[in-house]
């Protein structure tokens, strides 16, 4: 379709050595070809390795709808719960799966304002990722309920019970409201994102139902200026208001946990510390999912070595925040002078459940400080393998935080143990297979690369270079 | 003249950024108003070679910030205080400070529905039929080519000279395009 190479007639001047960057897109490829790439995985042939993953996900993500039934119809009984210990894994899975929503916003907004150019590559996946995660989160706050036909109670409806509404000082009432906006901006982002690429699929489609649905979806994009121009306020706009937003979700999933009075809970220290490890947890899982996508569908030009350096150094910061706030809030627990507090640090490392803050700190603290050498940030599977121990070690920390919290709390005649049941563990792993087959369907049928914000970071898509048409002195 | 009165406008190819960028440049100083410059990305600094202003977009998303804030307060004070008031730990019925996580996140949601609905409204979307869409050619502007179309219905516009100045802007093809 278009040659692969921008044309070689150009020569251009290199930049003194002091202030070469590493280029975006390697081998200096047209603006054709990077459509032609990424537009070529939508119009070519499923491959073997999608058809094994989605017939492995489906499965799993039925089981995940079965035990959702089972649950309804039987009642909470069947997860693990107990007194005192009445937030269990649906807590804990709710705030692993919002966490890892983090990173698409982080990548598609924050690093947006910060004018960094890199994320063009991962953000169309990274914001898919978020959709999905978010999918996942919402499923268990909504079932973990009890009497889930209720679950509307949860929004200020109005009913017929009288004059009734929920009460707005409840800081559960807040998580409503964030994660609901939240699911709802990222999507409009997403979709918005998209439309200029729909147009490309559409513009190249042969058969009826892609014409048809492209185009529906695209909403008759044209690539004219005056949209464009409209389009990039809209999406500045966006880009100001999810950065707020991103940092408001998880500080008000923070406060489910530090507006009340357990000891382990009730601290200020929650906030930050609970961004900088919902956006660790989102990057170890961006890597978990790019790493073996760039490989499958040969996108090693457009998704280089330095992106994934970059979020590693990413991961490496907020990775020795998290460990910096473990210290810390085991330093407050001792200087604050609050014996139950100062109790419910110690049970959490030396308790019975010493061996899952372990694990948490050996995952979390321990594992990305392998970041700091240049050979294992650039070496793909070590990046893989340690991102695997990120999404690990932040479930670990949702679980220490929400379990060793509860189950020793003031009284200890109240004290208890919570194990897991079966049910439980297969709704959380269930939730991987919805996952899966989401983000298997998108990488299918939408483009996983910002199609025209990645030709728009090209020398050639710059009318002030050479490759993009600029002739001699410009003025 | 009945062939041209289906005309609806001039479209010009060029290769590369900068050289429709020049021709916008051209086009904008010789005073046309029906034109537009169609590219597959957002080419940096072609708005004011076509002299646009700075896009409305962002009083859309003012308006819907201001009210989600407004309606957050309203609704909250309305629930908890007056039709419904319970009193919880002895505090007053209202203030601002406990709703302030709920009308937080409605402004924000309100503010980017004004984006994005307002970004479609400017813009007419979604279109059913464009004249453009049907263009063999034209599906290049999603792809790696850059357009330049001037509408017949400009005020300026007479073919002869319009042909003259998109070729004297370096455009490798010329065509009229059907409404």
């Amino acid at each position: 379709m278009s040659s692969p190479t921008a044309p070689s007639s150009v020569k251009i001047a290199p930049p003194p050595r002091e202030i070469e960057r590493e280029p975006l897109v390697l081998n200096n490829r047209s603006l054709g070809w990077i459509s032609d790439q990424i537009a070529g995985i939508i119009e070519g042939k499923t491959p073997t390795w999608w058809w094994v993953t989605m017939l492995i996900s489906l499965p799993i993500m039925l089981m995940c709808f079965a035990m959702i039934g089972y649950l309804i119809s039987t009642g909470v009984g069947v997860w693990g719960l107990n007194s005192p210990i009445a937030w269990g894994w649906a807590i804990v899975n709710f705030v692993f799966w919002i966490g890892i929503g983090h990173a698409g916003t982080l990548i598609s907004a924050v690093l947006f304002l910060l004018r960094q150019k890199w994320r063009t590559s991962i953000n169309r996946a990274a914001e898919a990722m978020t959709i999905f995660a978010v999918m996942c989160a919402g499923i268990f706050p909504g079932i973990h309920v009890g009497r889930i036909w209720f679950a509307w109670w949860l929004f200020p409806l109005p009913n017929a019970n009288g004059p009734i509404w929920p009460q707005f000082r409840s800081p559960l009432l807040w998580d409503v409201f964030a994660v609901s906006t939240y699911f709802t901006v990222s999507l409009l982002f997403w979709y918005m994102g998209l439309i200029p690429d729909l147009a490309t699929i559409r513009d190249r489609c042969k058969g009826f139902f892609g014409k048809f649905f492209y185009g529906l979806f695209s909403l008759g994009w044209t690539g004219s200026n005056r949209h464009w121009s409209n389009y990039e306020k809209a999406y500045l706009l966006l880009a100001g208001l999810s950065t707020p937003l991103v940092l408001s979700v998880h500080s008000i999933v923070s406060f489910d946990f530090a507006v009340s009075q357990v000891p382990g809970w009730h601290t200020t220290i929650f906030p930050p510390y609970f961004v900088a490890g919902a956006i660790f947890s989102g990057f170890g899982m961006v890597l978990t999912l790019m790493i073996p996508l760039r490989s499958l569908f040969k996108l090693q030009d457009l998704l280089t070595i330095r992106h994934i350096e970059l979020m590693c150094k990413v991961t490496l910061a907020t990775g020795s925040i998290v460990g910096y706030a473990y210290g810390m809030e085991f330093f407050i627990a001792w200087y604050g002078g609050n014996p139950y507090e100062a109790y419910a640090f110690q049970n959490r490392a030396f308790g019975p459940y010493w061996w899952a803050y372990w694990i948490m700190i050996s995952c979390n603290v321990i594992s990305p400080q392998f970041f700091w050498f240049k050979k294992l940030r650039t070496n793909v599977v070590v990046v893989w393998i340690l991102s695997i121990f990120v999404n690990i070690g932040m479930w670990f920390e949702r679980f220490v935080i929400v379990v060793t919290s509860l189950h020793r709390d003031y009284i200890p005649a109240n004290w208890a143990y919570y194990s897991p049941t079966k049910v439980d563990v297969l709704t959380f792993v269930g939730t991987f297979g919805l996952f899966m087959v989401l983000f298997l369907l998108f990488v299918r049928f939408l483009p996983l690369i910002a199609i025209s914000e990645v030709k728009g970071v090209t020398n050639q898509a710059d009318p002030h270079h050479p490759l993009g048409g600029a002739k001699g002195g410009h003025h | 003249m009945t062939e041209y009165s289906q005309a609806y406008g001039l479209l010009a190819e060029f290769e590369t950024p900068a050289d429709a960028m020049h021709a916008a440049e051209k086009i904008r100083d010789a005073g046309f108003t029906r034109w537009d410059v169609h590219t597959p990305f957002p080419v940096h600094g072609m708005d004011d070679a076509m002299g646009l202003k700075n896009s409305k977009v962002g009083w859309f998303s003012f308006c819907g910030g201001a009210t989600g804030f407004t309606c957050g307060y309203l609704m909250i004070w309305f629930m908890n205080s007056l039709n419904y008031p319970v009193v919880v730990g002895g505090k007053p019925l209202f203030s601002p400070m406990f709703p302030f996580p709920v009308v937080y996140e409605m402004t924000i949601l309100l503010s980017a529905f004004g984006a994005i609905f307002g970004m479609l409204f400017l813009n007419r979307l979604p279109k059913l039929y464009h004249p453009l869409l049907k263009n063999r050619r034209f599906k290049g502007a999603t792809h790696d080519k850059f357009y330049v179309i001037i509408e017949t219905t400009d005020p300026r516009y007479s073919e002869a000279e319009t042909r003259e100045l998109l070729e004297s802007a370096g455009c490798k093809h010329l065509e009229m395009v059907e409404d």
